[in-house]
């Protein structure tokens, strides 16, 4: 590798850089040859220098700043309905910006493609001359060494040329040693680099980036995830048809989903009962699910937040929970037209719950009714007249419906909100604001239905989970990809790339040693390592440092 | 049934905590009025300095406090002379300036441990919601201040850092303060142990490198006006690659951030990455900090406008930790509040 002789090939070692980067030597000023050739150049020239990368960054940061003004139609589409009806006029003008999809809108997308090809255009150059630079000796040592940075010398000795050979064969041994790359010049002087691994470290970290870009671009269509909300003792079974919903990516096909089967046979949140400031607040769930993969024995599991359940090329998260009422309705003449749990929505942290129960068939008229649930109904005397709930476990549940009659809009073949009752159309049979008051139901108890319609029963109340299922293939490569932009931007950081010469100088007779170096990049420690250098050395060779 | 010795002892650590708290904001606010005393000296001297001949600016030695390896921040712009490094030496240090430096020891001692007590009373890291992030991210941000004396004077800073960490525990006792309370399910990782704490680590080395901008703003405007240089305060290009170096570091611990929040997201919420609000300001930092390191190496960029673009990443920082939490909303919210 290290040769006496010079080399004849002048590639510099230094990492190609831009032209305006702050160590690349000053060009004159050409202006651009004529022609479709010279401005394509001079064009992919501007794309690609630091200057563009660094307005396009700055630019990036600027173009995220009013995705976190406005709310996001991906992470908050309630917030984004809100916010329509909040501001009507306005928000027309942010939905024709895209401002509602910021991060897939043509304009973020534009700024962040540049950037990418700009940075391509950065890396390719730059890797190549690097993987050059890997294999070229370092470079001549220069003429006088006095005037670089951590000069030392040592005192003048008077040795023969062969003592002076010995001098520089052992310097060359305590450069290598050291992990530099050395070449010897003329018997004379050694001259070393090291650190080759930060522009390494630096090119890694750009390609990975791009690699991170393209795990998430490319991989993006394969992703898709899917809802559903399940009773505790009812099951799902991945098949398209038993997601409550899903929102497929581009290539989703519904033949890849692996036929497995999740059943939960058991909910168990934890409420806080010691410290006072808190309680009752929930502080663990965990759902406990038998989950069964053709082929395979069935197993028992737990999902918990933070722990999903990874089975069958999917991942399955606990994201939410709530109570289901179990209701019994039954006609006049004590046949059961519906009995199911309905599960409510959650509306505060002592589970106050909401929901919809609709019976289309078998009574005299379609009724849908208007439900709250209050797991611990605060009593009467000690709260006010409106009934709440002050804790989350069921210790006073109480179950209240206000009862609807008309089109429920169940036969029209629209999908209609299971969780809503469009009461606009219909008409209130009882509770507030009728003659005749709502419905109050503790568990095990049965009450008249108005108009004679029949009676309803609560059953019990139980627990419900709702699952997240996700299948996202990126994840490994966009992890694999964060690692070695991590590593990369380490190496690149804090590896010093540095040239280092010893060189033996001869002067009226007497000889003594200089030493010096050079910093490539940011190095804080490079007099010190030129200093530790020359004191092992003149020690080896027993000479004193000139103070 | 509560164990009633578990809750009394739980609330005398709590108490102790918030004393010890209350105990080290006294004493910051005394190592400030000395640091700030210090300064304003030092400007009134480097006035008259620049007003008589220079003659007298050669530095005066040392009289043996910590380490003598910084003798590098006194020399002039450029490479210095051969030797001349090793004559250069550091002035003393004003009695002001040593009153502030052992002041703010004590103060973070009492600071620590007023962390570590509300960590014991919690049973779990001092950093779960805003009120305790504070006290740990300017525990650290001391701590980081202390440590760098060992290798580099940084004492003119101290007035920034002390006056910075008392504004924030302030507003910490008084707005953000919160009864010690479980975790609630999705914070219960130990991502919380890791993520939080290196972002904390990042967010004290980014302050401190917006600090050391400022005060190279300041120093390049009066080098530019040829006002004499602030006595102890390095040269404006000393100060740029003092905070660049420490500006790196926060990056480093700032891209790890990223990256654990990134697998803590996918446990929590099933995605990696969502562009909620707080991840797209935690990514605008991150990028603003990137524009920074670029523009150090662009021609043209660097001096000012770098330290300019430093300053505005840390106010991104800032902005992150405050308005974000307090009033934007996402699934981040983890201030307690
Ligand atoms: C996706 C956008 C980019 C990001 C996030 C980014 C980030 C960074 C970071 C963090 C560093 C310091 C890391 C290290 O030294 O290992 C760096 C250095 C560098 N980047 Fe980028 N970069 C981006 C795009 C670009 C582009 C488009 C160019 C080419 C014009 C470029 C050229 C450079 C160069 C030459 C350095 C070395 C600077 C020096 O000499 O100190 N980068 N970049």
């Amino acid at each position: 590798m290290a040769s006496d002789k010079p080399s004849s090939k002048a590639l510099n070692t230094d990492p190609k850089r831009p032209s305006d980067h702050f160590d690349a030597p000053v060009t004159e000023v050409t202006n651009p040859r004529l022609g479709l050739v010279g401005y394509l150049r001079f064009f992919w020239r501007q794309l690609t220098s630091m200057r563009t990368a660094l307005f396009l960054l700055l630019l990036v940061a600027f173009a995220a700043v009013p995705g976190s003004l406005v709310p996001q139609q991906t992470s908050d589409p309630n917030g984004v309905i809100q916010y329509k009806a909040d501001n009507p006029g306005w928000s027309k003008v942010l939905d024709f910006l895209g401002v509602f999809n910021t991060y897939s809108s043509v304009w973020f997308s534009a700024i962040y493609i540049l950037l990418f090809i700009s940075l391509i255009g950065c890396i390719i150059p730059r890797t190549m001359h690097h993987i050059a630079a890997l294999r070229t000796p370092p470079p001549k040592t220069p003429a006088r060494l006095d005037r670089l940075p951590g000069y030392l010398r040592t005192e003048d000795a008077t040795v023969d040329d062969e003592d002076v050979a010995d001098g520089v064969g052992a310097a060359r041994d305590l450069l290598r040693g050291s992990g530099y790359r050395v070449r010897v010049f003329d018997g004379q002087s050694a001259s070393a680099e090291r650190g080759y691994l930060r522009e390494t470290g630096n090119l890694l970290f750009h390609i990975a980036l791009v690699g991170i870009l393209v795990a998430v671009g490319f991989g993006g269509g394969f992703i898709w995830t899917g809802q559903k909300v399940i009773p505790v003792g009812q099951s799902f079974a991945n098949t398209l048809s038993d997601y409550d919903s899903i929102s497929p990516g581009r290539w989703f096909s519904p033949d890849s989903l692996e036929p497995y089967r999740l059943t939960v046979t058991k909910f168990v949140p934890v409420y806080e009962r010691k410290n006072l400031n808190a309680y009752g607040e929930a502080i663990d769930y965990t759902a406990y699910v038998r989950a069964s993969v053709p082929g395979q024995k069935t197993t028992n599991e737990t999902i918990k937040v933070n722990s999903p359940l990874r089975i069958g090329d999917t991942d399955v998260y606990l994201l939410s929970n709530g109570v289901a009422p179990v209701v019994t309705v039954r006609n006049p003449a004590g046949k059961v037209v519906y009995t199911q749990p309905i599960p409510f929505l959650p509306q505060d942290a002592n589970l106050t719950s909401e929901g919809v129960i609709k019976v289309p068939d078998g009574l005299a008229k379609q009724i849908g009714m208007l439900g709250f649930f209050y797991p611990t109904e605060c009593s009467p005397s000690t709260c006010a007249a409106a009934p709440v709930s002050v804790d989350p476990s069921f210790t006073n549940p109480v179950l209240t419906l206000q009862v609807y009659t008309g089109d429920l809009g169940l036969n029209s073949g629209k999908p209609v909100n299971a969780y809503s009752l469009d009461t606009d159309k219909l008409k209130l049979l009882a509770g507030f604001g009728s003659k005749t008051p709502g419905l109050t139901l503790r568990p095990g108890q049965t009450v008249k239905l108005p108009d004679g319609l029949g009676t309803i029963e609560l059953d019990k109340v139980i627990r419900y989970v709702g699952l997240d299922i996700h299948h996202d293939p990126t994840q490994f490569w966009v992890l694999s990809f964060a690692v070695l932009v991590f590593l990369g931007l380490v190496t690149g950081l804090f590896i010093p790339r540095r040239r280092v010469w010893i060189k033996a100088v001869r002067r009226g007779g007497k000889v003594h040693y200089e030493y010096a170096g050079l910093a490539r990049g940011e190095d804080p420690r490079l007099d010190d390592a030129v200093a530790e250098i020359a004191r092992k050395h003149s020690q080896l060779l027993g000479l004193n440092m000139k103070p | 049934m509560i164990p009633v010795h578990a809750a009394v002892s739980q609330a005398t650590l709590v108490n102790d905590s918030l004393v010890a708290i209350y105990s080290a904001m006294f004493i910051y606010a005394l190592a400030f009025i000395f640091f700030t005393y210090d300064l304003a000296k030092r400007m009134s001297e480097a006035r008259q300095l620049a007003a008589a001949p220079i003659a007298e600016a050669v530095s005066v030695k040392r009289a043996g406090q910590l380490q003598a390896t910084t003798a590098v921040l006194e020399r002039p712009s450029g490479p210095p002379p051969p030797g001349f490094e090793v004559a250069a030496s550091r002035p003393k240090r004003s009695l002001s300036a040593r009153l502030g430096m052992i002041f703010t020891v004590m103060a973070w001692l009492l600071h620590v441990g007023g962390t570590v007590f509300r960590g014991l009373a919690a049973g779990r890291v001092p950093w779960a919601n805003m009120f305790e992030f504070t006290l740990t991210a300017t525990a650290i941000i001391i701590g980081v201040f202390l440590i760098i004396q060992f290798w580099q004077d940084l004492q003119f800073l101290g007035a920034y850092v002390t006056g910075f960490v008392l504004v924030f525990l302030g507003v910490a006792t008084t707005n953000f303060y919160v009864d010690v309370i479980p975790l609630p399910p999705a914070l219960q990782s130990y991502w919380l142990v890791v993520h939080v704490f290196v972002a904390s680590l990042g967010t004290g080395f980014y302050g401190l490198g917006a600090g050391l901008s400022v005060v190279q703003l300041v120093q390049a405007r009066r080098e530019a006006r040829g006002l004499g240089a602030v006595r102890a305060v390095p040269t404006a290009e000393k100060l740029e690659a003092l905070a660049y170096r420490l500006i790196v570091v926060g990056f480093v611990f700032w891209t790890f951030t990223l990256i654990a929040g990134s697998i803590w997201a996918e446990h929590a919420w099933g995605r990696y990455w969502g562009w909620d609000t707080k991840e797209v300001w935690t990514f605008i930092v991150w990028v603003i900090f990137a524009g920074y390191i670029h523009a150090r190496a662009t021609r043209g960029w660097r001096g000012s406008r770098s330290a300019t673009l430093a300053i505005i990443g840390f106010s991104a920082v800032l902005f992150n930790f405050t308005i974000v939490n307090l009033y934007f909303h996402g699934l981040h919210s983890y201030s307690g509040l």
